[in-house]
């Protein structure tokens, strides 16, 4: 197996690297190697956002399901504290640095806003916020738009400050829009990776370990079977702590992130199939265009460059206790599909999970897709999930609720919680007590019984156990007040987050699962 | 959400009083402004990491490093042992060893350092250690401590009056416990130092921290060496908020003995776990409190004992104590008083300066107690608050004994209450409290009185050097350092002022203990009045002697120097102007020195601590605050919907930076009373220490309608042009934002009930705050 350099591109140049170890950091090796300090280390865990980056890459992924690379440009924000520098190859990544170039030596309106607003006190997290604004604002400028304060707050969700209290950061990326505008030159950018592609997939090897980036899932189903001891590497938001944090020794990797038939989004056969490589931002967009109940959660869940970097495929197959997106995902009785050298075969999502970090996965298998059922017309679903911050925390409780509502009966209710148990778990007693009935006091009296035999949640440092079980029964309350027959309230009138739903809302709800193709 | 009076101030602008931009912002937004990791690495740079104890008290009876040595990469291994000077790098108690000898205090607490060839290798290399530990019984609650009499200082008391007698004269009482959390700084840099060996034993450190001249004398000490043999330098902290006060001190100790010993440049970094680990935080306080008050909600005496997390040593502890007890007045006059304050030893991090220095611990009691007082007599909290206020015959003297001079609360409330239209808001609240079963809103305004000056007198000095240049532009060197607060701005600011010259003309350099010596800590808000008094000092002293000299060139003998005026750039002798650049060139000429240093010792002040009385502040600041929250009884989620704040910064210097200041305070201490929460396992262990378990406020934490003002106001004592310091006092305008949320669970009972609501305020808090309303008020009041 041949041993390729990694090229890509750095603010706009060429560069082609090897000799440094395969779990080597972006940040690292942009503050040592290259001597680029404008770019922070403030966690190395992906949560304060001092070392945001944009990152640019040529990508096919998308609802249409096309078996060849589009050369759409992407542009989207990372942490490059948690992304090993392999996995860039073949894209462009740009750093603060590359802003006053841009702007021919002179502030960048981006930057120019921050100074204008009092953007910045310390300035320590300046750059990163000035890397997520940078990335809003080549989203918008181009195609003509201009963000709401909802958008400007939930790009700027991942960046942490601790002097400003945020208020002249959000006005900065309002203002950023009212000055001389810098557009970003997309066609010599394109051209650039264009010229970087690889036809087949990548490997890079330091040390005697091996990254290997297949190209397709059969060469993919392939490496895994003959390396199971090897990591599974996808958007390495867990697996860049194990390595920042932990000092885990992760062995040769396999990285998902280049097989074009795990980044495919579209609809079969009464599912919306969801591959496993497919960035959380972009699951989740089309998970909320189908049930906009789950807006909320998305906006909730990590902040948007670890959406942008990890995918559902691995935030499933990571069978974390608290994984946000198994409740919602268990409920609307999504499978997940696996495979290994003898073929495929799909399980009910909560049959995946068997107990704390247990999987059944076999050391040959992948996970190559997740596949979410359509929606049906009597659906009411909700999940909420419970944190000490609105912005990526991880919740103290994760609930899940789905229920058909024919003629004021309850059919096939399914009830889920994160955090309650060892892994993300159906309340079976809760539904039992549920099927059937109409879906008034007298029902959620009974169910909030059943839920209290349902689950025994520890206590930790994010809520005790008697909150936990105090909580879950409220949140079916809640659901119960928001989908009941008789007198439902509106979520003004039950969540004090409700108006942040406004940015999910953006991406246009489906009216109907007739009208999705 | 504008800031009302957001000021965009042209270079053109006069220096003082605008809003010009930091003076670092465009290195800022560029990622060009230089933190001490930035710093190219000189040839042959070595990293550190420090090996921390797993154990909350113990003996180490085995220390076990062959395994950390022997990891290839790893130049050498030090201990206690390898220190040639004292182990110690206390503040003021000399308590505090750098690296543990033989005696474990707490879970994180160094115990050796390893240098290796990488700042990964070190890392790695740490945590190879085998040590053996034989288990001390650990105090890990500061109530346990309390209740066995284990202190790390004596306690301390001020009593005025006979509380006793009017305690048990007042026609009501009102006696009850309560807490209020610790608070991680989380300084956005983390600690770092950077030390390189010098000719004949010499270090210079690079250091992040808000004391240079206390890193210069402990590592002197640690290392056996002068004062003159230590060069410490600060440009810039990313952050510190009483974080990098003292407790930069073992960073730089460690750095400076691995330099020291190795001959070679030495970088020590602890990445953010390890920082959160080893050093303290905002001390958590415990209150027991008893109250008597009349029909109207006049507070007739009070009792209160303060119980402070202090950790496993002394550090700041005392003068936090103090601070906290100087405060427990804020805004209100209290005729007789007993105000106790225990500093607890823990077996847990030795907890610090963080922003408000106590100050705010101490507050925010009396102003849940106020708050409790005004729900007992179905009162508005605000009327009982403004029936407190100091004011009025005989009721301007602090339980210290210091008189209030410049008293402005009154009309500052009364204007925010105005503007913020803070009654209307409470009828429109109880209107949709009343129609909404699930969520309540919750309104509050609360106000603050905030002392500055360090408790201390003689820290209450500061020198700067001052150096003008034969083209006329400006240098400027003084005492305090910059960690975001815009200090140098507004010194720079000042020194334009003064010479009359464009504020793009001056320029100020790193903190450098070779060039100002014996500075204060940047720290009490101070940094910008003392700071900026002896930079003003400095200049005029280069200004009159410019004016004697012009007068005598230009003035044909007929004007006199104090005639000559600076303005503009230029300078007017009667009819004749020159360019300042061109005077200044003629004045070299003529042999006329153009730097001077210049000192500042704040007047006024004096501190009897054996009875905690004296005048402890040059001055006060105040402040009030109103919040609006939206709770939900259900979870006990909560978001804030409002805030309208007005703040007293004097005659601003900068008006940008103040605002800047209030805004910022405002959401870091709501996050401390909030959604901050330090959580220790039953083994002594800290869980919340990374941004991932810890929880500082993000983007949607700022209210969507956030209205921040400063008050129209000019200092009443000669203070740097008659502005008041901004640092601190505005961590006391959330406050506000707590009890709006207490208010609106008090909404989910019958509005008399007092929720218990714990500090800091999380779901669970208000969910187990709302269920004891409920409980109290009968389970009708359930959606």
């Amino acid at each position: 197996m041949g041993a390729d350099a990694i090229r890509f591109l750095l603010n706009g140049e060429p560069v082609e690297v090897s000799g440094i170890a395969t779990t080597t950091s972006l940040l690292s090796w942009l503050r040592i190697h290259r001597g680029l300090t404008g770019t922070k280390e403030g966690c190395g865990e992906g949560d304060c956002g001092a070392c945001t980056v944009v990152v640019g890459e040529l990508a096919g992924e998308g609802e249409e399901p096309s078996g060849e690379p589009s050369d759409e440009l992407r542009l989207y924000s990372l942490n490059a504290c948690i992304q090993f520098v392999p996995a860039l190859d073949g894209k462009a990544v740009f750093t603060v640095e590359y802003l006053r170039r841009q702007a021919g030596g002179s502030l960048h309106p981006v930057q120019q806003a921050m100074v204008d607003c009092h953007g910045s006190q310390c300035g320590f997290c300046t750059p990163g916020f000035v890397m997520s604004l940078w990335d809003l604002y080549n989203d918008c400028v181009p195609a003509g738009t201009r963000p709401d304060t909802a958008r400007i707050r939930s790009q700027l969700a991942g960046n942490l400050c601790r002097c400003t209290g945020y208020r002249p950061i959000i006005e900065a990326g309002e203002r950023m829009f009212e000055l001389p505008e810098r557009v970003l030159d997309r066609e010599a950018l394109r051209a650039g990776l264009l010229a970087l592609r690889r036809s087949g997939g990548f490997d890079y090897a330091h040390d005697g370990c091996h990254f290997h980036a297949p190209r397709t899932l059969a060469g993919l189903v392939e490496l895994r079977s003959r390396k199971p001891q090897a990591t599974l590497l996808a958007g390495c938001t867990d697996i860049g702590l194990w390595v920042n944090k932990q000092f885990r020794d992760v062995g040769d990797l396999i990285h998902v992130g280049r097989v074009e038939e795990l980044r495919q989004i579209g609809e079969q056969h009464g599912f919306l199939r969801i591959g496993a490589a497919v960035p959380l931002s972009d699951a989740y967009a089309a998970l909320c265009r189908r049930y906009p109940e789950l807006g909320e959660l998305w906006e909730r869940f990590a902040s948007l460059p670890v959406r942008n970097a990890g995918t559902l495929g691995g935030n499933i197959a990571n069978g974390s206790p608290i994984g946000d997106s198994a409740p919602a995902l268990i409920v609307l009785g999504a499978r997940v599909v696996l495979h290994g050298m003898h073929g495929r075969r799909t399980l009910p999502l909560e049959a995946f999970y068997l107990d704390y970090m247990k999987k059944d996965l076999a050391a040959d298998e992948i996970v190559e897709a997740v596949e979410v059922p359509l929606r049906a017309p009597t659906l009411r679903l909700r999940s909420w999930k419970l944190s000490k911050r609105f912005d990526s925390d991880i919740s103290a409780v994760c609930a899940a609720f789905a229920l058909q509502l024919e003629d004021g009966i309850v059919r096939a209710p399914r009830i889920a919680f994160g955090g309650m148990a060892a892994t993300s778990r159906r309340a079976l007693r809760t539904e039992a007590a549920l099927e059937g009935r109409r879906w008034d006091e007298a029902a959620l009296a009974a169910a909030l019984q059943a839920l209290d035999q349902d689950y025994a949640p520890l206590g930790d440092l994010r809520a005790s156990a008697g909150y936990r079980r105090r909580a879950a029964a409220n949140l079916l309350r809640r659901f119960h007040l928001e989908t009941r027959a008789e007198a439902p309230l509106d979520a003004q009138q039950t969540r004090v987050f409700a108006a942040f739903d406004s940015f999910a809302a953006q991406s246009q709800p489906l009216p109907s699962p007739e009208a999705a193709r | 959400m504008k800031a009302e009076t957001l000021p965009q101030a042209s270079p053109a602008a006069p220096a003082a009083h605008h809003g010009h931009p930091h003076e670092s912002a465009h290195l800022h937004v560029s990622g060009e402004a230089t933190y001490v990791d930035d710093i190219r690495e000189l040839a042959g740079t070595v990293h550190a990491a420090l090996g921390l104890s797993t154990q909350a008290h113990a003996r180490i009876t085995a220390l076990g490093l062959d395994a950390v040595r022997a990891m290839p990469g790893v130049i050498a291994v030090f201990t206690a042992a390898d220190i040639p000077g004292s182990n110690d790098c206390g503040p003021i108690i000399h308590d505090d060893p750098i690296l543990a000898d033989g005696l474990v205090q707490y879970v994180g607490q160094p115990i050796f350092a390893v240098v290796a060839e990488s700042h990964e290798l070190a890392r790695c290399a740490a945590r190879r250690a085998e040590v053996a530990y034989e288990p001390l019984p650990a105090v890990l609650d500061p109530l346990q401590a309390k209740q066995q009499h284990s202190f790390v200082l004596p306690p301390m008391q001020l009593v005025r009056g006979d509380p006793a007698a009017c305690l048990a004269a007042a026609p009501h009482r009102l006696a009850g416990r309560w807490q209020v959390g610790g608070q991680e700084q989380f300084y956005l840099e983390g600690q770092i130092s950077y030390a390189v060996p010098r000719e004949d034993g010499c270090i210079h450190l690079w250091c992040s921290t808000q004391h240079p001249t206390e890193m210069q004398q402990v590592v002197g000490h640690a290392l056996g060496l002068a004062a003159n043999q230590v060069v410490v330098e600060m440009r810039r902290m990313g952050g510190g908020f009483g974080g990098k006060e003292s407790q930069s001190a073992l960073f730089a100790c460690v750095a400076a003995l691995a330099a020291s010993r190795l001959r070679r440049p030495v970088k020590l970094r602890p990445d953010r776990d390890d920082d959160m680990m080893i050093t303290g935080k905002r001390h958590d306080f415990h209150y027991d409190y008893d109250v008597g008050f009349d029909d109207d909600g006049r507070i007739l005496a009070a009792r209160i004992e303060m119980t402070a997390r202090a950790g496993f040593s002394a550090d700041l502890s005392g003068p936090v104590a103090t601070r906290a007890i100087c405060h427990f007045d804020n805004a209100y006059y209290l005729s007789d008083v007993d105000i106790r304050a225990l500093c607890a030893r823990t077996n847990t991090q030795s907890n610090t300066a963080f922003r408000g220095f106590g100050g705010p611990q101490g507050a925010i009691a009396i102003e849940y107690i106020i708050d409790s007082i005004a729900r007992e007599l179905g009162r508005d909290p605000l009327d009982v608050r403004k029936l407190n206020f100091y004011g009025g015959e005989g009721r301007d003297l602090t339980p210290y004994g210091q008189r209030v001079e410049d008293n402005v609360i009154h009309e500052l409330v009364a204007e925010l209450e105005a503007g913020s239209a803070y009654r209307e808001r409470r009828r429109g609240i109880a209107a949709f409290n009343a129609a909404s079963p699930v969520l309540k809103k919750g309104l509050a305004l609360t106000p603050l009185k905030f002392g500055i000056s360090f408790n201390v007198a003689h820290y209450n000095q500061a020198g700067a050097l001052v150096h003008v240049y034969t083209d006329g532009s400006v240098l400027v060197n003084h005492g305090g350092t910059e960690m975001g607060q815009g200090l140098n701005t507004k010194v720079c600011q000042v020194v334009a002022n003064e010479l009359g010259i464009p504020l793009a003309q001056v320029r100020a350099t790193a903190a450098d203990t070779s060039k100002v010596a014996n500075t204060s800590a940047t720290a009490a808000s101070t940094g910008a009045d003392l700071n900026g008094k002896a930079a003003e000092d400095a200049a005029r002293r280069i200004r009159l002697r410019l004016a004697e000299f012009a007068a005598g060139t230009y003035g044909g003998g007929s004007i006199g120097a104090d005639a000559v005026r600076f303005t503009n750039g230029q300078v007017e002798i009667g009819e004749t102007v020159q360019p300042f650049a061109e005077l200044v060139i003629r004045a070299y000429e003529a042999r006329v020195q153009l730097w001077s240093e210049g000192f500042y010792a704040t007047p006024r002040l004096s501190w009897d601590l054996s009875t905690l009385t004296g005048r402890p502040f040059y001055y006060f600041a105040y402040g009030a605050a109103v919040s609006e929250v939206l709770v939900d009884t259900l979870t006990g989620e909560w978001r804030l919907l409002r805030a309208d704040l007005l703040h007293d910064a004097g005659n601003s210097i900068n008006p940008a930076i103040d605002i800047g200041q209030v805004e910022g305070a405002f959401i870091q201490g709501m996050g401390w009373l909030t959604m901050e929460e330090l959580w220790w396992n039953k083994d002594g262990r800290l869980m919340t220490h990374a941004p991932s378990t810890y929880k500082i406020p993000a983007a949607h934490d700022c209210p969507a309608e956030f209205h921040t003002r400063l008050f129209r106001n000019h200092s009443h004592e000669d203070t740097i042009l008659r502005s008041k310091a901004v640092g601190e006092p505005p961590l006391l305008l959330p406050f506000s934002v707590l009890l709006a949320i207490r208010d609106a669970i008090a909404a989910a009972g019958d509005g008399r009930t007092n929720p218990p609501l714990r500090a800091p305020a999380t779901p669970e808090a208000i969910l187990d705050a709302v269920e004891a309303v409920r409980a109290a008020c009968g389970e009708g009041s359930r959606p």
